[in-house]
């Protein structure tokens, strides 16, 4: 809703691969919001209609670390000991976060893609812990034409959004986003890169508070640049 | 709202402002992260160090009853004192009884943690004792009348400016910028006490079954007098920190220090198998163990979250995680703070207290990633919260996950919630950070995303057609 | 009596569902994996995780060496004990000691008669006021460990428990064939040695006494010895 570019470039880049994308326009939300908040009763029912709609998918490609932790590792542990729990395993099987679906599925890691500027990396927490996936964008990157990556010191470090930890602890949040955009300018970047557009909503949105010249980009519109 | 998470959002407000203590922790643990790095890229593999200490404490934890008895016993077979406390007060009690039939006025301690969850030095001070903190960062706080910030580094918080006010204040001393001077004033008091003092309390990293010995890790040698000087010797130590063989220290006592201090080992890790044997020259004529229970066997029936006594308390959780980075210690409240605390606090001091806990957390996974043991430490908080909410769920927040699980992932409602989004990005600047904004926790630092003029759904409809 | 039975009644109770072993896969997907490590198995591969350490002798006082320096500890391989004797006159003129301390040993015995200063002894009763004054302690040791540095003491090898850790200086002497490789090596050997009688003080002494307190700013000499010497011969 926010950020269709991040969309509209994992479209228009899986098709130039030659795959078939089918998007399931009325999934909106994979229940996290629910499911950190605690309540994992409340979010069986809309994870069930995730599970519905996907069961026929040859493979689910995701944009965000977070969508995709959720999708890969959380429903196991959701639908565990219920009728869905094969469901949840087999859909599990086949999710990918997109740098993972190119790197491992695919094999692919060049796209020709053009984007002359200096940038760094922000490591979303789920895409980094709970799916491992540290190689992979940095590898899409380091095939990205003028393009020059630095990395900062707090790259792995937590950018502070967390879901609706944002909201309920707005000021620790902030406080950790602020040394995640200090570790950024330090490195001289003009953009952040990330494979999450949640951080990037949070990290932007203080940056813009702040008036900081940072931007952040999403890893799929770099590899989308022409 | 309870009580404790009322002071924790009031002092994580405060100190999340506080840019001078945030820079202070930040530059305090980046040094450590490049130690701990060091120390760390020397072993040959430290994920398989992780995995066979997880999987000591596994068979530790998990056979406690077996192992624990064959401590005690052994212990005992050397002449010590092996006590039992189901909760703080007879701990308490115990370690009073002891004091009193020595006719002990004066008490000298080393670093025990178990002693500051059962607030044992109140319970002496109470009881006409005086009771003297020999570690330097625990006779710091002990002098300012404060918590240990950190269970490792008691006095992290603290510059040395503050440190010579506190001793020109408390001891008469001169000021002075230099750490060492500063080292020397509490060295030259704390001297006299060691040789003077009654009592000897201690706590206990390790407890070792197989030849009944208790490990303490230390860097001061305060531990080492502690233990050396006066007649009666009493440790204090929670029942999960049994291992089952000598040999698994070979393990423990480096990863301990490497993880929690970045170092290859601390400067004194010492074994202590009962009090002064035949013919030995000098150590305590009694030794007494107090086995603390407080709740520890509540944990340990948790099955899921169990693996949270496996726990060496070596810190390396607090270290990394970036909401303790930014608020600091004291704003837990707890004995014990960080990551492992938001764990276990709620087991051992309620769950309706301390649910809030788990939610002062983003889940990055760092916690999970630097712990030794393995403990699955950010998944436990993940737990904690469904734990929360099944048994205090906040109502208006259930109903609106509720509604919002009816209405969501339907092809009916397809498009519904940009149109509104679009409405309500006009309306909002009206009230955007007022007392009105209901989106005011994130516009009160933050701006708003905009709704973009073709959404991806738009874009995909269009294609189609 | 009570409470023990309490709690190891609650133990019990706790203990009737199993926990899932770590690294295993979580419980919902058939039960945990029993899976208990054989001591053989643990220790062998204790030595394989650990930092390495060589082979040779030469190797290991190398590490030793290297690992002393880090932590400011001194260490001398000496080719005899005349040298030790006239390294420790050394000190004690560089140091202006007055007095010594020290306890019963082939090696101490000798070294600090050839010291020619007054000395005391902790083998049997003595003063804590006395040894406090001393300006050494001089003790031999059970082991030099090269994977850390470390000089392994005991209350039946060192001079009780006071000896190596109230004195501002420690001297320690040692024989090279107490030159062990790692921690490992060092837990069998005191295993070996006293099979169940174990003296009641073991302590693995690493460099001298410091602190990081104050900013993080490492100090040496907080309680314990401010300076550690271990001669090798």
């Amino acid at each position: 809703m926010c950020y269709p570019r991040v969309g509209i470039s994992i479209v228009q880049i899986l098709e130039r691969l030659g795959h078939e994308i089918d998007y399931p326009e009325e999934l909106a939300c994979c229940g996290q919001p629910a499911f950190n908040s605690g309540y994992w009763k409340e979010t069986r029912p809309i994870a069930e209609r995730v599970l519905k709609r996907l069961q026929d998918a040859a493979a689910v490609v995701i944009a965000s670390g977070s969508c995709g932790a959720m999708l890969k590792k959380f429903y196991p542990e959701l639908f565990a000991n219920t009728a869905h729990a094969r469901a949840a395993h087999e859909l599990a099987a086949k999710c990918y976060e997109f740098s993972d679906f190119l790197v491992t599925k695919l094999g692919v890691t060049d796209l020709d893609a053009y984007f002359p500027h200096r940038v760094t990396f922000h490591d979303g927490c789920h895409g980094l812990r709970e799916l491992g996936n540290k190689k992979q964008p940095r590898e899409l990157l380091a095939k990205v034409r003028g393009l020059d990556l630095i990395e900062m010191s707090e790259a792995e470090t937590c950018c502070g959004f967390g879901g609706t930890f944002s909201a309920k602890f707005p000021m620790i949040s902030t406080a950790m986003g602020e040394v995640k955009c200090t570790s950024a300018l330090e490195t001289g970047a003009e953009y952040i890169v990330s494979n999450d557009a949640s951080c990037n909503m949070h990290i932007q949105g203080l940056a813009d508070r702040q008036r900081l010249s940072l931007r952040t980009i999403h890893l799929a519109e770099v590899l989308n640049s022409r | 709202m309870s009580a404790a998470s009322q002071q924790f959002e009031h002092d994580a407000e405060r100190l999340t402002h506080d840019l001078r203590h945030r820079s202070l922790i930040q530059t305090a643990l980046k040094k450590y992260e490049v130690a701990r790095d060091s120390k760390k890229s020397r072993y040959q593999d430290w994920q398989s160090a992780r995995q066979t200490a997880a999987e000591i404490k596994w068979d530790a934890v998990n056979h406690l009853n077996t192992y624990l008895e064959e401590f005690a016993s052994k212990l005992e077979a050397r002449g010590a004192h092996v006590h039992w406390a189901s909760t703080s007060e007879q701990a308490r009690q115990i370690i009073l009884g002891i004091v009193r039939e020595k006719n002990a006025r004066s008490i000298i301690k080393s670093k025990v943690m178990t002693g500051e969850e059962i607030h044992l030095n109140e319970a002496l001070e109470k009881a006409g004792l005086t009771v003297v903190e020999s570690d330097f960062g625990e006779y710091i706080v002990q002098l300012r009348h404060e918590a240990p910030y950190h269970f490792v580094f008691p006095a992290m918080h603290l510059v040395r400016g503050e440190i010579s006010k506190l001793f020109e204040e408390k001891l008469g001393s001169k000021p002075t910028n230099d750490p060492e001077e500063l080292m020397m004033i509490a060295r030259g008091i704390l001297r006299n006490k060691y040789i003077t003092a009654d009592v000897g309390i201690t706590g206990a990293n390790f407890a070792i079954a197989e030849t009944g010995m208790i490990s303490i890790t230390e860097n001061e040698g305060n531990a080492r007098l502690t233990c050396a000087l006066p007649k009666v010797h009493i440790a204090l130590m929670g029942i999960e920190k049994v291992l089952p063989k000598l040999q698994d220290l070979a393990l423990f006592m480096p990863m301990l220090a490497t993880a929690g201090a970045g170092q290859v080992l601390t400067g004194y890790n010492s074994l202590y198998a009962g009090p002064r044997q035949p013919g030995e020259s000098d150590g305590p004529d009694e030794f007494h163990l107090v086995l603390l229970d407080n709740k520890r066997t509540h944990l340990l029936a948790d099955a899921e979250q169990r693996d949270a006594l496996h726990c060496i308390r070596c810190g390396a959780c607090l270290n990394v995680c970036p909401i303790y980075r930014n608020v600091g210690g004291h704003t837990y409240g707890t004995t014990y703070q960080g990551p492992i605390g938001s764990v276990i606090t709620p087991h051992l001091r309620g769950l309706q207290e301390w649910k809030h806990l788990s939610y002062a957390s983003s889940l990055c996974g760092a916690c999970t990633e630097a712990c030794p043991v393995k403990i699955d430490l950010h998944h436990h908080l993940l737990q904690g919260r469904r734990n929360a909410m099944a048994r205090y769920p906040v109502w208006w927040e259930r109903l609106a996950f509720k509604v919002f699980g009816l209405v969501v992932n339907h092809s009916l409602l397809v498009g519904l919630a940009s149109s509104l989004a679009r409405v309500a990005q006009r309306l909002h600047p009206l009230i955007k950070g007022t007392r009105l904004d209901p989106a005011r926790p994130w516009t009160r630092s933050r701006e708003l995303p905009q709704v973009a003029k073709q959404t991806f759904k738009e874009f995909w409809r269009s294609r189609k057609r | 009596m009570n409470e023990r039975e309490n709690i190891f009644g609650r133990i019990r109770e706790a203990l009737r569902v199993q926990a899932p072993v770590p690294g295993a896969h979580p419980a919902g997907k058939g039960g945990a994996k029993v899976h208990t490590v054989s001591e053989a198995e643990a220790a062998k591969h204790i030595h394989e995780w650990l930092p390495p350490v060589g082979e040779t002798f030469e190797q290991h006082a190398e590490l030793f060496r290297a690992n002393a320096l880090d932590l400011r500890a001194e260490f001398h391989l000496l080719d005899d004990v005349r040298e030790m004797e006239d390294h420790l006159r050394g000190l004690a003129a560089s140091e202006g000691w007055k007095k010594v301390a020290t306890h019963a040993g082939e090696l101490t015995d000798r070294v600090c008669a050839a010291l020619g200063l007054p000395w005391m002894t902790t083998d049997g009763e003595y003063d804590v006021r006395e040894l406090e004054s001393c300006d050494a302690g001089i003790s031999q040791c059970e082991a030099l460990i090269a994977q850390t540095g470390s000089v392994l003491v005991s209350s039946r090898s060192s001079g009780g428990r006071a000896l190596s850790v109230l004195p501002p200086h420690h001297v320690v002497l040692a024989r090279r064939d107490q030159l062990l490789p790692d921690l490992p090596t060092a837990f069998a050997l005191l295993q070996s040695k006293y099979q169940s009688d174990f003296p009641s003080l073991i302590s693995f002494i690493t460099g001298p006494s410091r602190t990081g307190d104050i900013e993080r700013i490492l100090v040496l000499g907080a309680h314990g010895p401010r300076k550690l010497t271990i001669l090798c011969v």
